[in-house]
């Protein structure tokens, strides 16, 4: 390969993952910030920088924001002290909090986040990295790995709490698998139509959207994928790798620094990946809403509005998440695992025939 | 698609690995140094001292659940190459309905008689 484009990839996936950092950083202060306004608090209000206070109007806002609380953060984890206990298995103590962090960055380079409509011959290309036909399966399969990540910490942690916040989570973790990975299928079985070469791509799921939404289409797909996600990326109500009440930290108790930085980085990286492929799958991506034609014009223009409103949906999907988080409680762990089971992957299943006999219906008269 | 096209993909990998090894070595780096004791370095346990060892035993339901998902995940990948050549069959009458409704006999018919065992049954 030529050196030039070579760099340029290189530039491109750097800019990506600085903005999916960025996202996940501040996904951290849109759940301080929304948490507190359920609770009737302020949240984060007075971190500040000489830099920042003294711009007239602006700076006290942002300080309000609370826009300097997420370097700040930064910063305290790094200077804090790095500890390594002596009982601990070391490989794998080093090693997980760099497994659950790896898999949410690396899946981005497959996701689509707009388009770009040529004004000379109207033909549209969606912005990606990597224009994978196996987009979905592809993320699901490298976005599973951080269990591993979750399952060493536990492990290699040689306490308690950590052992049973690893193996409880990622007993956890494996069970809402299942019925994930069958809630996204109806989808694709409506879209490769015959003589369709959409595949499980991505960007084909979007184009499928421009006018209708697979959230209207296959509602209970939707909900199941919703369902799947948070027990995935271990948010509340399905937060049995934390549940402080009874595990004080869960599998990262005995990390400390920036190590345990990583962990939670890795989650809200993990969030707002799994954010993205619902807005994808269910939300239309970047397709101005249903029923309505896209309003983005060609050249770069549309295309910048085009990944502004795709942005716009995925921090409404980080939103909802932090949301629930306050209005439902905790499920002890038999009820996660019987919801699961019980519930979850029989309603997939006959989700997935019953679409499947719709498609033949639809076909064949 | 071909090799090259996967580049970025591994360019990507690359990168978030980087990164991450970055900031485990920048947190050692600068964190600050403590001197250790013999209390800092006991498993954290509420303050109490630790009782037993860390790893203590579980419930043999983890290894049964483990199964099961290797199980049923390989079905449900199994389902991967039905779902992209459905409608083409359908419409050129190829049978396709009666063979994958055999298969999702089998695949509910285990969910049963899993169900059934109690394999996931946590509260006894």
């Amino acid at each position: 390969m030529e050196l030039v484009p070579l760099l340029l990839k290189i530039l491109y996936a750097a800019i990506m993952l600085v903005v999916v950092l960025t996202i996940a950083g501040y996904s951290v202060l849109i759940e301080r910030k929304v948490s507190a306004y359920q609770h009737g608090r302020i949240g984060p209000n007075r971190t500040t920088t000489p830099f920042i206070r003294p711009i007239p109007v602006i700076g006290p806002l942002l300080t309000r924001l609370g826009i300097i609380q997420l370097p700040a953060d930064g910063l305290k984890f790094l200077f804090k002290e790095d500890f390594t206990p002596p009982y601990v298995n070391r490989p794998f103590f080093w090693a997980a909090p760099l497994i659950a962090f790896v898999p949410s960055l690396a899946v981005i380079a497959v996701i689509p986040f707009g388009q770009y409509t040529s004004p000379l011959t109207g033909e549209m290309i969606p912005l990606v990295l990597a224009p994978m036909d196996l987009g979905v399966i592809f993320v699901l399969a490298i976005g599973s790995l951080s269990v591993y990540g979750v399952v060493l910490a536990g492990w290699g942690s040689n306490s308690k709490y950590s052992f049973l916040g690893g193996i409880r989570s990622s007993a956890q973790m494996i069970s809402y698998e299942l019925s994930l990975g069958l809630s996204i299928f109806p989808v694709f079985l409506w879209m490769n139509a015959p003589g369709s070469d959409a595949g499980l791509s991505l960007s084909s799921v979007v184009e499928a959207q421009n006018t209708m939404w697979f959230l209207i289409t296959c509602p209970l797909s939707a909900f199941l994928f919703l369902v799947g996600i948070f027990a995935e990326t271990n948010r509340l109500p399905f937060d049995m790798a934390e549940s402080e009440t009874d595990l004080v930290g869960g599998f990262h108790t005995e990390y400390s620094s920036f190590k345990f930085g990583l962990f939670f980085v890795g989650e809200y990286g993990a969030m707002a990946v799994g954010s993205a492929l619902f807005v994808l799958l269910f939300l239309g991506g970047w397709n101005f809403l249903p029923f309505l034609a896209n309003p983005w014009p060609a050249g770069w223009i549309g295309s910048v509005l085009s990944v502004l409103w795709f942005l716009v949906k995925v921090v409404g999907m980080i939103t909802f998440f932090v949301l629930i988080r306050w209005t439902l409680p905790r499920y002890r762990f038999d009820q996660v695992m019987k919801l699961g089971w019980t519930v979850l992957l029989p309603l997939a299943i006959a989700n997935l025939i019953v679409n499947a006999a719709a498609v033949a219906i639809h076909d064949l008269w | 698609m071909t090799a090259a096209d996967f580049i970025p993909v591994l360019i990507q990998i690359l990168l978030a690995i980087g990164l991450g090894g970055a900031i485990l070595t920048a947190s050692v780096i600068f964190g600050q140094r403590a001197r250790r004791n013999r209390i800092k370095d006991t498993p954290y346990e509420c303050g109490m001292p630790p009782a037993g060892p860390g790893r203590t035993r579980y419930s043999v339901k983890f290894y049964v659940t483990a199964m099961l998902f290797i199980l049923f995940d390989i079905e449900v990948v199994f389902l991967i190459p039905w779902i992209l050549s459905y409608r083409e069959f359908l419409v050129n009458g190829i049978p396709i309905i009666g063979p994958i409704a055999v298969f999702f006999g089998i695949f509910i018919l285990g969910l049963i008689y899993e169900l059934k065992k109690g394999a996931i049954q946590w509260e006894k």
